[in-house]
């Protein structure tokens, strides 16, 4: 393909392109919805570490973030998603997921709800279209105002500290999920406790302007917070041990579901809690939802497994039986967790076995001196929240 | 409380209820109108001139409808005149000879051919006509009850019954043009335009469009045993058609109000429960049924945010832009040529004909030469106009629902003044006979009779919108998402003109699922 | 006579050569029931439509095809095309220049086409997605019914046997079964939107997701190609579907060039046949098919020569097979109404080509310099397609046509001498007989002139770049290539003559109405395009009657 390399690189930079480049050992750029993303910038074990020690910075501009505006937005967005909206009281923030009229997920992720009709809904894919089409009949504005906002997630357990240190006051009674504005130095910026690694941890959203301040700011004064920047790889071992699923790699969005089959309700995803079927207002799927709770239709639960030994077992087949006579699923992510020192993963199995103490058996192959080996692995069923410190929400 | 309210007294509201109150329901119909009927109407559009309002000539209510509701319709059978110039015109009517000796002034080989292929034409149609009186099914046959399993099973044989030859040539035809159609069996323009006008009344294609023949077969479905076996005029108007529905509802015991526009459809607990009045009367039901157009039904009068979004999206696509004008001419007297012309009479000279009339409406132009459909009543019912006098009912095709440049007034004017300097020429006189007339217009025709985007049939009748897609896959069995509510109107299976077929099936499913729930209960 | 053939090939066409090699392959991997296969070819080289010449000095013209992505890959493997000198080149970009503005550019990566898109409409980039994710469910369901005969939906009885199968017709029950399943198994919402897919237009499908009309123009390009229709008629969604499930390395909807033109295809499957033992002949025009007692034995060649044969297969399009080639008697000895089907038979002309050699490379209006290394897509919003659609409807070409163009020698320049290149132009849409009289060389002027000039605006220098035109109404490819009104396709590709009803009704697995004869040209079952199914399709039904001794 000789003519490939005539055409323009056409990736976009994000505001803190420049700073996380100097730190980069290598190319770790990876693309992530049209960015530039870093995979990693040194060690994946060392970014892991300080996420669980100190704290560290992700660069989450490239989600894409859509303004919900106008006198029908509460009410639009009750309709929306599968949360109970009513009870996201303004300046907090929810995990939702949002479904096709079948009650198949489209995708999961966080609303910001900044005022009675504000919101600010974050997602990781291409929305707009299902969002317009929702809205018919409300009186809403929708815009995508991903270019004017940029964000780093700082989390750790000393991201509170490094945050005091900054001078943003009242970050000590931020609760979890809560949202706050502040300007330092002049710099707008706007805080929410809520993160991707399952610690104590905060996002921090400012205009592009802004993001060297950021960037400059937090690296000068969080040395002795044991601060670092971090990849998607160390990102999704922390996410992996904090039970998040992520698009694509733990379920299809039913929108790209090639087969109708392959599309999962948010029961089926494991995020059954953020469905609020009890809510007083119709939702986007409902019916086809309180049909599967009623009838357990669930073809499968995304639960948590540990696994016995060390190796990892992911996209592994799932057994009821040592022998492996019957198969009842299959794992998704799975990964040897370093703090907790366990192979840990997601598993797909049917409803009856989707309770915490559940004994089954996985099937690992693995290399070992130029061979694939074959190990029947026991497993237990867990929540999929394998760390989850008390400091999360404190 | 009543068992059932339905929003329209239009003639499919009318018959569901009537349906529905024989089975020993309590039915209510309420109409947003001050009279009964929807756009089943006679009415005086010029002092002592009557007309029908909208469709004109019966043909497609079903036997069924007629022998159960009891219905006694006083009406007249027409033939079908194609004019040519110089007042001459090819006859259609039921004499068979005399209709072969008409065409064969113009062309013998098509006097020959028409009797062997408008017979398979009807043959065809008539098998595929044994499905307006089912509920469509599932494509997904599993997801089907017995009893539509067995209705599917018996179309299955009906078509297989064709023949090998006569079935393959279904699946052949359905989805050509009717262009095409034409020009394999016939040589005359004057029967290509013809039938090229046939496949596309209604319909917001032109001749040369795929699918077309699918409409030409649906409407030959109803001149047979599936319909009232021919043309008829009523007597006394398409008016007389809806009030002797009206006349067997209350027989049943139906109640029905009039003046009573809907403001929304009452939901408590996401179940449909009633209907609020726009004044803020509230009326309890355990059923609604909707006789309205599925985007009024479920786009207005269901508050937003209780549909899917797929599913508000497909019935926010439906295609309904309306393309057929309405004309009404009083007359002080009949010119010449149309002195004994009391049938119906068609002015599509050609294929290209018709086809450049719906390129105008392509672009969003009221067609230059329209392409039209008349009838004259009072010739055979003198009840609709002064003695001596005249009254002309015409169809314009094509004028657009959407106009892009033209302003509504004007394009109503162009309407108007493009039906009388087309029929001048052909009838020579006729524009001085005028004393009175009216043009109505897509948007007319949806601000008085509610018919959103002035589409005669609640949307339009063709592949991609029919059977098991009307109103929309997944809910073409008259039940609507929101448990309670039903559509039985046009909008849903088997469509359009005055057929009460849909206003039936969908009393027959209201009428299963109470029995189940009963069951159930 | 001389020598008796098992089977003789009518046409040396691409897919005409895939069913001789397939037939002298025998079918089989290890090359069982090989037959003796003869292909007759009336130009003095093979390839049919899919043809490279040098018409100007040191520049290779692909003459008709022009692009190639529908080639199945099943059949690339089976005849190592690879290894007989075929390599197809993916496309990275396709793009349609804006006179006015920025024009429209779309590459192989979906990001990127996102990212392009967004100077237009952020809305219509956010839908994108959404969009290319139902086309690949359509493609989904239809790429297995391409390698498949179609079964015929009246032979629901698995015990019938008939004259032609004596062996049963379970296998229309099984093919319908296996639709069926493959159907069922998009589940119930999908049926619905699949149904109405195949019965609805391409401009109300554009409709609901995009909201720039030019990009919905161009989106809607790949549905009226090489047809008679415009965006707004019914069943023009479908033909997106059957240009969109082609594919190169399995990137469905990808478009490919073949190095050293599209005749390196023709060449690299007749070279595949002759390899595996089919002769070929070239300057051999069949005149008639030999028809004795109700079979096909052999054909008369326009030399008054005969070759006999136990099988004839034929690559012409159905008109051509059977009003020129058969005779009427033989046909209505077996049944009176196939000569009718022949004659209504839809094979509308629509689309017209120029063939220019260039002293450059054009840059076209509002678009990247490297837009000349994919396709170009000139053309407008829906009404400029409905417009040039308007001009043909009432026998005229189009005045400003809806043109795809592409540069193969900015991939491949080795066609070429350095720094100069060959443009393919692709003009959709021409009647093959114009309303006031035939195809006159004024005419066939007037005609360049439109398209050149429509290129003109579109690319500003270009006609200073001109060395040579060659120009083609669907006229001139009916006389040279032998299709008949000049039909890309070989028949319309609308619902009513696919599937089981390509060509006619009866007669669409490939079997003529005599024994021993069979259909195997793009007017059968899949249909059009450089795609060599109905080749394969044609050659495993011939091999079992083979086996079944049904030809003998």
């Amino acid at each position: 393909m000789t003519h490939v390399q005539h055409l323009k690189p056409f990736l976009r930079k994000t505001p803190f392109h420049a700073p996380m480049e100097a730190l980069m050992h290598g190319n770790g750029w990876i693309r992530w919805m049209g960015y530039y993303s870093p995979a990693f910038f040194d060690s994946v074990s060392g970014e892991y570490f300080a996420t669980r020690t100190g704290c560290t910075l992700y660069d989450v501009s490239p989600l894409i973030k859509y303004s919900i505006r106008g006198a029908d937005a509460a009410k639009f967005m009750n309709f929306l998603v599968t949360r109970d909206i009513t009870k996201v009281k303004p300046m907090q923030a929810a995990y939702t997921a949002w479904c096709d009229d079948d009650g198949k997920m489209i995708e999961e992720g966080t609303i910001f709800r900044l005022g009675e009709n504000d919101f600010i809904l974050n997602a990781a894919l291409h929305q707009l279209h299902w969002l317009h089409e929702s809205a018919y009949g409300f009186d809403v504005t929708i815009e995508e105002i991903s270019e004017r906002l940029c964000g780093l997630a700082l989390q750790g357990p000393t991201s509170r500290d490094l945050l005091k240190v900054m001078g943003v006051g009242g970050i000590e009674t931020l609760p979890h999920f809560g949202i706050m504005e502040t300007t330092l130095d002049g710099h707008w910026m706007r805080i929410d406790r809520a993160g991707f690694t399952g610690d104590l941890g905060y996002e921090l959203w400012v205009k592009p302007e802004s993001a060297h301040w950021l960037w400059d700011t937090l690296m000068r004064l969080g040395d002795p917070y044991k601060i670092a920047p971090i990849g998607s790889q160390a990102l999704d071992m922390v996410r992996i041990e904090a039970g998040f699923i992520l698009v694509d790699a733990d379920y299809i969005g039913a929108m790209h579901a090639i087969r109708p089959t392959q599309r999962e309700s948010p029961i089926e995803a494991g995020i059954g809690w953020a469905v609020g079927l009890k809510k007083d207002a119709y939702f986007v799927g409902k019916r086809a939802l309180q049909q599967e709770k009623a009838k357990v239709t669930s073809r499968h639960i995304l639960m948590g497994i540990e696994v016995e030994g060390r190796k990892p077992a992911n996209g592994a087949f799932l057994y009821a039986d040592k022998a492996a006579k019957q198969e009842i699923g299959l794992t998704t992510s799975g990964m040897w967790s370093p703090i907790l020192k366990k192979s840990i993963a997601f598993a797909r199995v049917p409803p009856a076995y989707a309770k915490p103490g559940t004994e089954i058996w996985t099937e690992i192959w693995y290399p070992k001196e130029k061979k694939i080996e074959r190990l029947m692995a026991r497993c237990t069923v867990t929540s999929r929240m394998f760390f989850d410190p008390p400091r999360k929400k404190a | 409380m009543y068992d059932t309210a339905i929003i329209g007294a239009g003639h499919n509201g009318l018959v569901t209820a009537t349906y529905l109150a024989k089975a020993g329901q309590k039915v209510i119909v309420v109409e947003a109108s001050d009279r009964i009927g929807g756009a089943a109407v006679t009415r005086e559009f010029a002092p002592g001139f009557k007309v029908s309002g909208v469709a004109h000539i019966l043909h497609a209510l079903h036997p069924r409808v007629v022998a159960d509701l009891g219905l006694r319709l006083d009406r007249t059978p027409i033939g079908t005149s194609v004019l040519l110039p110089e007042g001459k015109s090819i006859d259609i009517t039921a004499d068979a000879a005399a209709t072969a000796a008409s065409i064969g002034k113009v062309s013998p080989a098509d006097a020959e051919a028409w009797p062997r292929v408008t017979a398979r034409l009807n043959k065809i149609a008539t098998a595929l006509g044994s499905f307006l009186s089912r509920t469509p099914p599932s494509p997904a046959i599993s997801a089907n009850d017995f009893q539509t399993k067995l209705a599917l099973g018996m179309f299955a044989l009906q078509l297989r019954m064709l023949g090998k030859k006569d079935m393959l040539e279904l699946t052949r035809i359905l989805t050509m043009n009717v262009a095409d159609l034409a020009n394999d069996h016939f040589e005359s323009d004057a029967i290509k335009g013809l039938l090229s006008l046939d496949a596309t009344l209604g319909v917001y294609l032109g001749p040369r469009s795929p699918n077309t023949v699918f409409n030409l077969l649906y409407r030959l479905s109803s001149y047979g045993k599936h319909g009232m076996g021919g043309l008829f005029l009523p007597k006394g108007g398409m008016g007389a058609v809806a009030k002797a529905l009206e006349d067997a509802a209350r027989r049943a015991g139906v109640e029905i109000r009039t003046s009573a526009p809907v403001d929304h459809i009452l939901l408590e607990k996401e179940i449909a429960t009633g209907l609020v009045l726009k004044g803020g009367e509230e009326i309890r039901a355990s059923n609604i049924a909707s006789s309205a157009d599925p985007q009024t039904t479920l786009l207005k009068l269901v508050q937003p945010g209780n549909l899917d979004t797929e599913f508000m999206k497909r019935i926010r696509h439906l295609r309904m832009n309306g393309c057929v004008a309405k004309v009404h001419l009083a007359l002080d007297g009949l010119p010449d040529a149309w002195k004994s012309r009391n049938g119906r009479l068609v002015v599509a000279p050609k294929t290209d004909y018709v086809e450049r009339a719906f390129d105008c409406a392509k672009y969003g132009r009221v067609a230059d030469k329209p392409a039209l459909e008349i009838v004259i009543p009072s010739l055979t019912d003198a009840s609709l106009a002064p003695p001596g006098k005249h009254v002309a009912s015409i169809l314009f095709q094509y004028a657009p629902y959407k106009l892009r440049e033209t302003p509504p007034d004007e394009a109503r004017r162009q309407v108007l003044e493009r039906t009388i300097d087309t029929l001048d020429v052909l009838a020579p006189g006729l524009r001085t006979r005028v004393i009175g007339s009216e043009a109505l217009t897509p948007q007319d025709l949806e601000r008085d009779y509610g018919l959103a985007g002035g589409q005669w049939h609640q949307g339009e009748v063709t592949l991609d919108q029919m059977f098991f897609l009307r109103p929309a896959g997944q809910y073409q069995q008259y039940r609507m998402p929101i448990p309670g509510l039903w559509l039985c109107g046009a909008g849903a299976h088997p469509g359009g003109n005055v057929s009460g077929a849909a206003g039936m099936n969908a009393a027959r499913e209201i009428l299963k699922a109470t029995k189940a729930r009963k069951v159930a209960a | 006579m001389a020598e008796s053939y098992d089977v003789i090939v009518i046409g040396g066409g691409h897919n005409g050569l895939v069913t001789a090699a397939y037939l002298a392959k025998g079918g089989e991997k290890d090359g069982k029931n090989k037959l003796k296969v003869l292909v007759l070819e009336r130009y003095k080289k093979v390839g049919g439509a899919a043809m490279s010449e040098e018409i100007y000095p040191g520049f290779t013209y692909s003459t008709c095809s022009y692009v190639c992505s529908l080639l199945r890959p099943e059949i690339f493997r089976f005849l190592d095309l690879p290894r007989h000198g075929l390599q197809v080149i993916p496309y990275e970009i396709n793009s349609s220049p804006n006179p006015d503005g920025e024009g429209i550019v779309t590459y192989k990566d979906h990001d990127r086409t996102r990212e392009s898109l967004r100077r237009h409409s952020i809305k219509d980039a956010e839908a994108y997605d959404h969009y290319a994710a139902e086309i690949s469910r359509q493609c989904r369901f239809i790429k297995p019914l391409l390698m498949m005969t179609p079964p015929d939906p009246t032979q629901l009885n698995p015990f019938a046997q008939n004259r032609i199968n004596p062996w049963g017709k379970r296998e229309d029950l099984d093919g319908l079964l296996k639709i069926a399943a493959e159907f069922g198994r998009m589940g119930e919402k999908e049926m619905y939107e699949i149904i109405r897919f195949w019965t609805m237009s391409i401009g109300d499908f554009l409709d609901e997701y995009f909201e720039n009309p030019r990009w919905k123009g161009f989106s809607a390009a790949s549905s009226i190609i090489g047809t008679a229709l415009g965006p707004y008629s019914p069943g023009t969604a479908y033909v997106l579907l059957h240009h969109y499930m082609g594919e190169v390395d399995g990137q469905i909807g990808a478009w490919g060039f073949a190095r050293g033109g599209m005749g390196s295809v023709s060449k690299a499957i007749a070279s595949a046949a002759e390899e595996a033992g089919a002769e070929i002949r070239v300057n051999a025009e069949v005149a008639k098919v030999i028809v004795k007692g109700g079979r096909a034995v052999g054909v008369a060649l326009s030399s008054g020569e005969e070759i006999y044969a136990k099988a004839v297969v034929s690559n012409l399009d159905p008109k051509r097979t059977y009003l020129k080639l058969i005779e009427k008697s033989d046909l209505d000895a077996i049944d009176p109404d196939i000569h009718g089907y022949a004659k209504n038979f839809k094979i509308r002309g629509s689309s017209g080509k120029l063939n220019i050699a260039l002293d450059g490379l054009p840059q076209f209006a509002g678009c990247p310099k490297e837009s000349a290394w994919g396709t170009i897509d000139i053309g407008g919003d829906f009404d400029y397609i409905e417009h040039a659609f308007d001009d043909y409807k009432y026998g005229s070409w189009s005045k400003r046509p809806f043109l795809d163009i592409v540069i193969p020698t900015t991939v491949d320049p080795t066609m070429a001498p350095p720094g100069k290149h060959f443009m393919s132009v692709f003009v959709q849409y021409v009647p093959y007989k114009l309303a006031e009289s035939e195809w006159t060389p004024q005419m066939k002027a007037a005609f360049e002139k439109d398209v050149l000039d429509t290129i003109e605006m579109n690319a500003p220098g270009f006609r200073n770049l001109i060395l040579h035109c060659q120009t083609r109404t669907p006229w001139d490819i009916e006389n040279e290539v032998g299709l008949t009104e000049g039909n890309i396709f070989q028949g319309e590709l609308t619902l009513d003559q696919l599937l089981f009803n390509r060509p006619f009704p009866g007669l669409g697995q490939y079997r003529g109405p005599f024994d021993g004869f069979y259909m195997c040209g793009s007017g059968t079952h899949p249909g059009g395009g450089v795609m060599g199914a109905p080749g394969a399709n044609a050659a495993r039904e011939m091999l079992k009657d083979f086996k079944h001794g049904v030809v003998k």
